[in-house]
């Protein structure tokens, strides 16, 4: 198989996440908890030429179809990705992903005295602000590199 | 009051204080017409932080109304101590008494007892977070000193890790008061609280030098700098010596200042100034059973 053929492999069914910032495909992954675990066919591309992006990454992942609260959460690390949902090697459904109210159970909180890091039966929970998130136990706000406090496996 | 829980002086809107300041006044005025208002009440006191003055007020206060306590005691002789979760320690509580006051070392602790305990919770202090009920006998103290209209306050000492600050700086939001933040560097106003205060309209002034404000000063609220928060003794001891008010230093403020301190205070208000008039802090910390009466009697 040829660079470009594996770059254009189309799927038979589930979603194709596009445009996203070249550099995000791994943290696009462990936000939507995809690591190859439960037998999907994943496939990265990392890099790719893009006319709207320069560069830009995507991923394709086979046998299931995203949906909008799931893949919302990547707006905070790219917020230029499209999402495409494919059923029958046809794009049925193709939409943007909008900013969530509030995200929860990825994140975790960089304070380190923060009660959501400490042993309770709790997730992290943050609100998305204009520019950033916050704690919504301690109201620590992330503003820069968010990818790095991504506390899935 | 709208809420079950007191957990942020975010929560208070200028009329919720408003009134809990004006029912503190009318017990204070008048202890006797509330002594039985709420007997048969249990007020638990989990305090996973040493603490005298808060808990003592508190006690001082649910017992005034007639009602009793019960204490958790302290951490190390508790459950905690064999590893239990707060969310276990309260749902278990929550059996014992009407409502929870909460003081713990974690910010977010009181937020996270609400959301499993099924009794009003009060913050009574979450780490570096908040302390509304300081709020709410600061702001009491502060109206009957200085007044809540047209305020210029300073606030000095460690604001990045003081909850005092952050629950006082938020609260006098409502009162569109001239705040004025004096610290070091290092203990500037965090990031969360800066974001509440500008998102409430506030304008952030901030000053490493007290001098630099303190003759247009109506209140200077002054909070200790803890040696913990330096990694080095001579950095915190040139640090907290820059942060010391004394009688000498008032000279340039105007007569009627108010000096209020959260206490307890270490040297950073030195001694002298306890004989002038500008010294309020006792009298705020006598406060605390009237606003916390009016408090547990409007949650109760
Ligand atoms: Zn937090």
């Amino acid at each position: 198989m040829t660079d470009t053929e594996l770059r254009v492999s189309k799927i038979e069914d589930g979603t194709v996440i596009d445009h996203i910032a070249a550099g995000q495909a791994l943290n696009v992954l462990a936000i939507l908890g995809i690591d190859g675990t439960s037998g999907e066919g994943v496939s990265v591309g990392m890099n790719v030429p893009s006319n709207r992006l320069g560069r830009k990454d995507i991923v394709k992942v086979e046998g299931r179809e995203l949906s909008q609260n799931e893949v919302d959460v990547l707006s905070l690390i790219a917020p230029a990705a499209t999402i495409n949902i494919v059923r029958d090697f046809d794009v049925v459904e193709k939409h943007r992903v909008s900013r969530p109210e509030t995200v929860v159970g990825i994140l975790s909180c960089p304070n380190a005295n923060c009660i959501s890091t400490a042993n309770e039966p709790v997730e992290s929970r943050f609100d998305v602000l204009d520019d950033g998130v916050r704690c919504a136990y301690c109201d620590t706000i992330i503003r820069e590199s968010l990818a790095a406090h991504i506390s899935v496996a | 009051m709208r809420h079950d829980h007191l957990l942020s002086a975010k929560q208070l809107s200028r009329g919720d204080i408003e009134a809990l300041l004006d029912r503190a006044a009318e017990i204070a005025a008048d202890p006797g017409a509330v002594a039985g208002a709420h007997a048969d009440t249990l007020l638990a006191l989990c305090f996973f932080e040493p603490s005298t003055r808060t808990k003592m007020s508190f006690d001082a206060a649910m017992k005034r109304l007639g009602g009793d306590t019960v204490d958790m005691g302290g951490v190390e002789s508790s459950s905690v101590s064999k590893g239990e979760s707060l969310a276990d320690t309260v749902r278990v509580v929550e059996g014992y008494a009407d409502a929870l006051v909460l003081r713990h070392p974690s910010e977010g602790a009181a937020k996270l007892a609400s959301e499993f305990a099924d009794l009003p919770v009060i913050n009574a202090g979450d780490g570096a977070g908040q302390h509304p009920t300081q709020t709410l006998l600061d702001l009491y103290t502060i109206r009957e000193n200085a007044g809540l209209e047209d305020l210029t306050i300073g606030i000095m000492g460690d604001l990045k890790y003081g909850r005092t600050v952050h629950s006082l700086a938020h609260a006098l939001t409502n009162f569109e008061a001239n705040q004025h933040f004096v610290s070091p560097e290092s203990l500037r106003l965090p990031r969360g609280v800066r974001y509440d205060l500008h998102e409430a309209g506030a304008n952030v002034r901030e000053h490493t030098e007290v001098g630099d404000v303190l003759g247009s000063l109506d209140v200077l609220y002054v909070t200790r700098i803890q040696r913990e928060r330096f990694p080095d003794e001579n950095e915190y001891r040139q640090v907290a010596g820059e942060y010391r008010i004394d009688a000498a230093l008032l000279e340039a403020a105007r007569d009627d200042l108010t000096v209020m301190h959260p206490l307890p205070r270490v040297d950073e208000i030195a001694a002298d100034v306890d004989e002038t008039d500008h010294a309020t802090y006792f009298e705020q910390a006598h406060n605390g059973v009237p606003v916390r009466m009016a408090l547990l009697d409007s949650l109760l």
